[in-house]
């Protein structure tokens, strides 16, 4: 056969050639079907534990209490006992060395998110203590006439 | 010339061949066997209990921190909604920052930064509700992933691959639940995975460590001892859209039918 039928065939196969090249290139080695088949499996499985060594920020409770007996001691005879550290404290991430110091959220919305009464008939919301904020000793930190830790207890002069 | 006996010799064999189902041909891959047969490992499903939630949205800022999602940009992996039934029959949703600061306010958010007050006399029923992503066994947004950037591991979490995802957004189209966003750092699809740096360590995810009213659990659905999968087992659970057939694994207890 003459040669002008058989010159497309061979722009064909490079750019096979060339696209089987690029994906050898750019597709990662590990790329292919996991447990879960073509459906739901077909993934890099090197990205499982690329997940799986993202930083953890909150530590729990168990962790503050190695140091802290004494405030974990605390709080687990109090109201507040099931509220973990860090929601108030902030993430601990390497405390004590970094950071050396957490900030703590002593602010009235702080304690609003569970305190502001909302009147709800078939939540359990409903029978929380609640108050106004917008009426209740505007201007004050809760934490002032409220001991955070023992809600019992009155509050601290900062 | 074709004689008698090799013409049914040929159609017996013909008609035998036919009737020799593919699957008998297919080579066993003893790898997979070993997985259909044996799952050893866990499968991760979560229990929320809509009835003891009272929408701090501690929760929402917990996972906002340990997941890195920005925490002012109106996305979050997991949110909370709140549900006012009136006595006109009305519903009313609302859930501001996704309850990141819990509810402040009693009004209901109408959007555009507007506010509609609601009588507490005329309230019938309200509640809240924690949404997050529901790790489906029939993932849609799996499905439509045009370069496999996502994916269900084995354990049953969905998965972003950051590196490989195009950011075309399919996935955030094909979710039904709506858990899906555009990460405004990244610029990948995001998503609740369960804080899998957490589950996977043996810890719990943040949203359940910083929940002090036990409404958010997470567990071990082929552990039959496991706590959680006790209580899906044995109590009326109901789960978001199952019409959909997503067979989606967050479990919730107190469900009302105003939730969608």
């Amino acid at each position: 056969m003459k040669n002008h039928v058989w010159r497309p065939l061979y722009v064909v196969l490079a750019v096979v050639a060339l696209v089987l090249l690029a994906r050898k290139v750019l597709v990662p080695a590990d790329f292919g079907v996991g447990p879960r088949g073509y459906m739901y499996g077909w993934h890099r499985p090197s990205n499982e534990q690329q997940w799986k060594e993202v930083k953890v920020k909150y530590r729990t409770a168990s962790f503050c209490m190695e140091c802290h007996r004494d405030k974990y001691d605390e709080m687990k005879e109090s109201p507040h006992r099931n509220i973990n550290c860090e929601n108030c404290h902030g993430a601990a991430l390497n405390h004590p060395d970094d950071p050396r110091y957490l900030t703590i959220d002593r602010s009235r919305e702080l304690c609003a998110r569970c305190h502001t009464r909302l009147p709800y008939p078939t939540s359990s919301r409903g029978v929380m203590k609640g108050v106004d904020p917008k009426t209740h000793h505007v201007g004050l930190d809760c934490v002032t006439c409220h001991w955070p830790h023992d809600p019992r207890k009155e509050g601290h002069q900062r | 010339m074709i004689d008698r006996r090799t013409f049914c010799k040929n159609t017996l064999l013909i008609a035998g061949g036919l009737a020799l189902p593919l699957s008998a041909l297919e080579l066993f891959d003893p790898k997979r066997l070993l997985a259909e047969k044996d799952q050893k490992g866990a499968r991760w499903v979560f229990l929320v209990d809509t009835r003891k939630c009272v929408g701090c949205g501690f929760c929402v800022k917990g996972c906002k921190v340990e997941n890195e999602v920005p925490y002012d940009a109106n996305v979050t992996r997991t949110w909370v909604e709140r549900y006012l039934v009136t006595s006109d029959g009305k519903t009313h949703i609302d859930s501001p920052k996704g309850a990141r600061d819990g509810f402040p306010r009693k009004e209901i958010e109408i959007g555009h930064g507007k506010l509609e007050e609601i009588r507490d006399e005329d309230i019938e029923k309200a509640f809240f509700v924690p949404k997050l992503c529901n790790q489906c066994d029939n993932p849609p947004c799996v499905q439509v992933c045009p370069v496999g950037a996502t994916y269900q591991t084995e354990d049953g979490v969905v998965l972003v691959d950051r590196s490989w995802c195009i950011g075309c957004g399919y996935c955030i189209m094909g979710c039904p639940y709506g858990v899906r966003f555009f990460h405004p750092v990244h610029h990948v699809a995001d998503k609740c995975n369960f804080c899998y740096h957490r589950i996977s360590k043996g810890m719990q995810t943040a949203c359940v460590d910083s929940c002090a009213f036990g409404a958010r659990r997470i567990g071990n659905l082929r552990d039959p001892e496991d706590p959680v999968t006790k209580v899906i087992m044995t109590e009326r659970v109901n789960v978001l859209k199952e019409e959909y057939g997503t067979k989606p694994q967050v479990f919730y207890l107190g469900l009302s039918k105003e939730v969608k």
